[in-house]
């Protein structure tokens, strides 16, 4: 005869230790999220707010005059994330292998020194920079007399074919950091037997960290760059402290963040649509998900993981 | 017995102290973007205020001006805003009424004190309801460095040719920038560029309303002259005016180094401390001597009611004293450069206020061509008047262009110029 299955207690404490960060986490971000992809199907007719669908993503991608600022901010994110895995993540990386050399001598201070720029707000970055490019009062102009370039000198954030580089660069002097910490530890953790190991086979110096330590840290420059997409596909303060919310000249320095600003709580004589604002929250958030997703399926799991 | 009269006395003293102090409990919030205006608020309007009504307090809680509209309309939706509203021109508080955020003063007395033209602003587009009550207008010209035109022999500029003289004297001799302006924040090269000079192309008013009615387009002459002008500036705006920004330009002049400087009224203020040197101003040049002129006076600032307010009785009576001879003495006289819209006759004391301000009778006013009603729509057409103004003081677009964009703009929502 079998025995009587025992009931399953039901485990309550699991539930009232998750209650409080799952009700804080769903009240400041999933409510509003939900709540933005919902706005994005309304829109106002006098004062009453009225379901119309997919309408206002038809006005963004089909209207000219939507269209063409969306794409602009579009095709602008993607330059401003190229720089970053361009630049800042190959100096990052650079930075990291440097540091870790045991015979760098005062590498916590270099440490210290390149990241304390990512804690700094992005008004003092963008304001700073602003200053010290500026051609009037900054500090660039003289520099580059002072060693006989001023010739290279041109009033950057001003030109419309320098400025979105110029912001992206400021961006990424204030984030190297980042991947330089993440990779630093990365290559902290390879046992110093695999290194001892190769070099019993031949592999020294260079060699070293191209063919053992570079494959190594590979899982962590993945999920920098996945990092670095998604933060870069959500900026908009630095372009807003440093050009104001019609991120000029002439819209070059446009970002996805500046344009649903501009469009969500209006500017000047423009005023605030909140519906469109939402469409446009809505594709970014498209957007960022497609990327994470490509990354998660595509390369993260062709990524192989290497135990100690 | 005694001691009974002795208790009544007293509780009868602890309750009036305690309406007394309820009554004083009647604190209003001024919403404003004029944050440089915080210390004469709290030094010399509030304090008149209070002298006169005492029992209610007023606060001044003023925002950035960039940001003033966005905080304003998010403080609104959340219930949170201040009882009195500084009210922007036309649409941005038209919204606000049409939302049900403004009160109808259309009945207050001091309404009775303004002309239908400064009420105009800040009224529904068939007259009906005035929300807001008028406060100032600021008048746009060019600012000059007195010192610097008596150094070099340089005339006050009349007319077009001899602005241009001027410049090019300033220019060749090199001790000044030219002229002050940068084109990083965009809306000074259109509000003190193309709105600036523009009325003497097209003839004020006339041309203001011929535009709203659909009987003129902006590809038309006195729509793209003023950007012809304008594609001349680039030339003495001094190196890297490309990412000069607006308080780099005013630093600039105030510190000397340069001559003229493309102005709005309200700049007054702020110079005189700043400045060591004397100011003059000058109006927008015409064609040909002898031509009549017309300036921008620009209906620029009221103050309205929120509905939420608790103490509408209180806003009220303030409302009532801003449009009072009292108030227009005092606003005009501490802020130079912002002018009462009221009929009384208000004196000021400041020279370069009363330059400003006797072009009045000398001109024509109108007030910005892009802010009534045309700008209602996608795209909008004052911010793509900043983006022309800028386009062609740099060069990247012709005067005909820069119109034909924004003329297809327009038409492409705007009914009457289909």
């Amino acid at each position: 005869m079998p025995s009587p299955i025992r009931k399953p207690q039901i485990r309550w404490h699991i539930a009232v230790f998750l209650a409080p960060a799952v009700l804080v986490y769903t009240a400041v971000m999933i409510y509003p999220l939900f709540n933005t992809l919902r706005l994005s199907l309304y829109t106002e007719v006098g004062q009453e707010r009225i379901f119309v669908g997919l309408e206002n993503f038809r006005t963004l991608f089909g209207d000219a005059n939507w269209s063409r600022q969306f794409w602009n901010a579009l095709g602008n994110n993607f330059w401003f994330f190229a720089i970053h895995m361009l630049v800042q993540n190959p100096i990052g990386v650079a930075l990291a292998a440097i540091l870790s050399s045991p015979r760098l001598r005062f590498s916590n201070f270099y440490r210290s020194a390149i990241f304390i720029p990512t804690i700094l707000s992005f008004v003092i970055v963008g304001f700073a920079w602003k200053l010290i490019l500026s051609p009037i009062w900054g500090i660039a102009p003289s520099m580059l007399d002072a060693i006989g370039l001023k010739s290279l000198y041109a009033p950057w954030l001003g030109r419309e074919a320098y400025a979105l580089t110029t912001l992206s660069l400021v961006s990424v002097w204030q984030f190297v950091g980042i991947p330089m910490m993440l990779i630093y530890a990365a290559l902290l953790s390879i046992p110093d037997e695999i290194l001892e190991a190769g070099e019993c086979d031949g592999i020294t110096g260079m060699a070293a960290f191209w063919k053992i330590k570079l494959p190594l840290v590979l899982p962590s420059i993945g999920i920098i760059s996945i990092l670095t997409f998604v933060a870069n596909f959500n900026a908009f303060d630095l372009i807003y402290a440093a050009q104001g919310a019609l991120a000029g000249p002439d819209f070059s320095t446009d970002i996805l963040g500046t344009f649903m600003y501009r469009t969500f709580f209006g500017f000047q004589l423009q005023l605030g649509d909140p519906h469109m604002g939402s469409a446009i929250a809505s594709a970014m958030f498209g957007i960022i998900l497609i990327g994470v997703c490509l990354y998660l399926f595509g390369i993260q799991r062709r990524l192989r993981n290497y135990q100690f | 017995m005694q001691v009974s009269t002795l208790t009544k006395a007293l509780l009868a003293t602890t309750l009036l102290g305690g309406t007394a102090a309820f009554a004083q409990d009647v604190t209003l919030t001024i919403e404003s973007w004029r944050n440089d205006d915080l210390t004469l608020w709290q030094d010399k309007i509030i304090p008149a205020f209070e002298a006169a009504n005492p029992g209610i307090k007023v606060q001044f809680t003023p925002s950035a001006p960039a940001e003033y509209n966005a905080v304003l309309n998010s403080k609104l939706d959340a219930g949170s805003a201040g009882d009195l509203i500084t009210c922007r021109p036309f649409d941005a508080s038209l919204a606000l009424y049409e939302a049900g955020h403004l009160a109808d003063l259309s009945d207050l007395e001091g309404m009775a004190n303004f002309s239908d033209v400064a009420k105009s602003a800040w009224q529904t587009d068939d007259g009906s309801a005035t929300f807001c009550m008028p406060m100032a207008s600021v008048i746009h010209g060019f600012i000059y460095n007195k010192d610097a035109f008596a150094e070099l022999g340089l005339e006050v500029p009349e007319t077009e040719a001899e602005f241009f003289a001027v410049l090019d004297k300033i220019k060749e001799d090199g001790t000044y920038i030219p002229m002050a302006m940068g084109t990083n924040d965009q809306w000074e090269a259109a509000t003190m560029g193309y709105n600036n000079i523009g009325p003497n192309y097209w003839k004020g008013e006339e041309g203001r309303l011929a535009l709203i009615a659909g009987e003129q387009k902006l590809t038309d002459e006195p729509w793209v002259a003023p950007y012809r002008q304008l594609a001349k500036w680039g030339a003495y705006l001094g190196d890297g005016y490309e990412a000069q920004t607006y308080p780099d330009s005013q630093n600039i002049f105030t510190l000397g180094r340069a001559a003229i400087y493309p102005a709005g009224s309200w700049e007054i203020s702020g110079f005189n401390n700043l400045v060591e040197f004397e100011m003059g101003a000058f109006k927008p040049p015409v064609e040909a001597a002898g031509d009549t002129c017309y300036i921008s006076d620009h209906t620029d600032i009221a103050v309205g009611m929120n509905t939420k307010t608790e103490h509408p009785e209180a806003a009220r009576t303030f409302l009532d004293w801003v449009g009072s001879e009292e108030f227009a003495k005092l606003y005009a006289n501490a802020l130079p450069g912002f002018f009462s819209l009221s009929e009384h006759t208000v004196e000021m004391e400041d020279p370069l206020a009363q330059e400003f301000v006797s072009w009045r009778d000398q001109c024509e006013s109108t007030i910005r061509s892009t802010y009534q009603i045309l700008s209602r729509g996608t795209p909008n057409l004052e911010n793509e008047t900043w983006n022309a103004s800028v386009a062609v003081i740099r060069g990247n677009e012709s005067a005909e262009e820069a119109g034909a964009r924004l003329q297809e703009g327009l038409s492409s929502w705007y009914a009457p110029q289909q």
